[in-house]
């Protein structure tokens, strides 16, 4: 049997709650990382920080999982900071025109800070 | 001339394949000289192009069949080597002029897939196959000037 499940490390700090995925997230692997960040969203933290930095492909189900986390953060109050994208990665958002609507940044520690 | 496709494979509707073909495009695309980017694209396309015909085509349907086939292309004037591939279904056929991608000044998740491929590749063609179902044919040029366009095969 295959394994669809996206590994996300997940790692609670006072103020953020920072999610890491691992690995491709495509058709497959994007129910699972959608159930990790309604999971960390429904925890209403002050911010959430995704890094991409083990993201090493993402395909438009990946970014359609990340445009409904940036419409609930919205709705609920969340702020949403993306970092650490890799060229590829980053390549996807701007064809899509996406990076204009999200807060990117290049580190983890600028996501938390910033 | 025989212009039978010099890789012809099948494959059943199931996400969890996606990784594989991306990867056999890619690795196709980078032995024929197309350059890190071009390969990427290429194997992005696909990706997408694959994800509309399970989630669109067959309705998620898991055990469905699909065909991809791929025809490397010669450097030409202006332009590097380069690949055509044919993307085939038995899903039920659409409008082709139906096939838009969405506005793209709303973010909302979803109906990315079509901008995406038009976006990244040089021809995009859809059509119904006889007696049923849907092709996708679409082209890609390494440019010429992209220093990472290899001696071709």
């Amino acid at each position: 049997m295959q394994d669809n499940s996206l590994p996300v490390d997940i790692d609670r700090r006072p103020g953020a709650t920072i999610l890491s995925p691992r690995g491709d997230v495509d058709m497959s692997r994007a129910p699972s990382f959608r159930e990790r960040v309604r999971e960390a969203q429904a925890g209403r933290p002050a911010r959430l920080v995704i890094d991409m930095g083990a993201v090493e492909y993402m395909d438009s189900s990946g970014l359609a999982t990340l445009v409904e986390a940036m419409r609930n953060a919205r709705t609920e109050g969340v702020e949403l900071v993306l970092c650490a994208l890799n060229p590829r990665v980053k390549a996807i958002f701007e064809i899509a025109r996406l990076h204009q609507f999200f807060r990117i940044v290049p580190t983890v520690a600028d996501a938390v800070e910033a | 001339m025989d212009d039978s496709a010099h890789i012809r494979v099948q494959l059943r509707s199931d996400p969890c394949y996606l990784a594989g073909v991306r990867q056999l495009v890619a690795g196709v695309c980078q032995r024929i000289g197309m350059g890190d980017t071009a390969c990427s694209q290429v194997a992005l396309a696909v990706d997408e192009a694959l994800a509309n015909v399970i989630r669109h085509g067959y309705g998620r349907a898991a055990d469905r069949p699909i065909w991809l086939s791929l025809w490397p292309l010669e450097k030409g004037d202006g332009h590097g080597p380069g690949i055509r591939l044919e993307i085939e279904d038995e899903a039920k056929q659409i409008d082709v002029s139906e096939l838009k991608g969405r506005a793209l000044d709303d973010p909302k998740p979803g109906g990315l897939g079509v901008h995406i491929i038009r976006e990244v590749m040089d021809e995009v063609v859809y059509d119904k196959r006889s007696p049923c179902g849907m092709r996708l044919t679409m082209v890609k040029y390494a440019p010429c000037d992209d220093p990472e366009c290899g001696p071709g095969h």
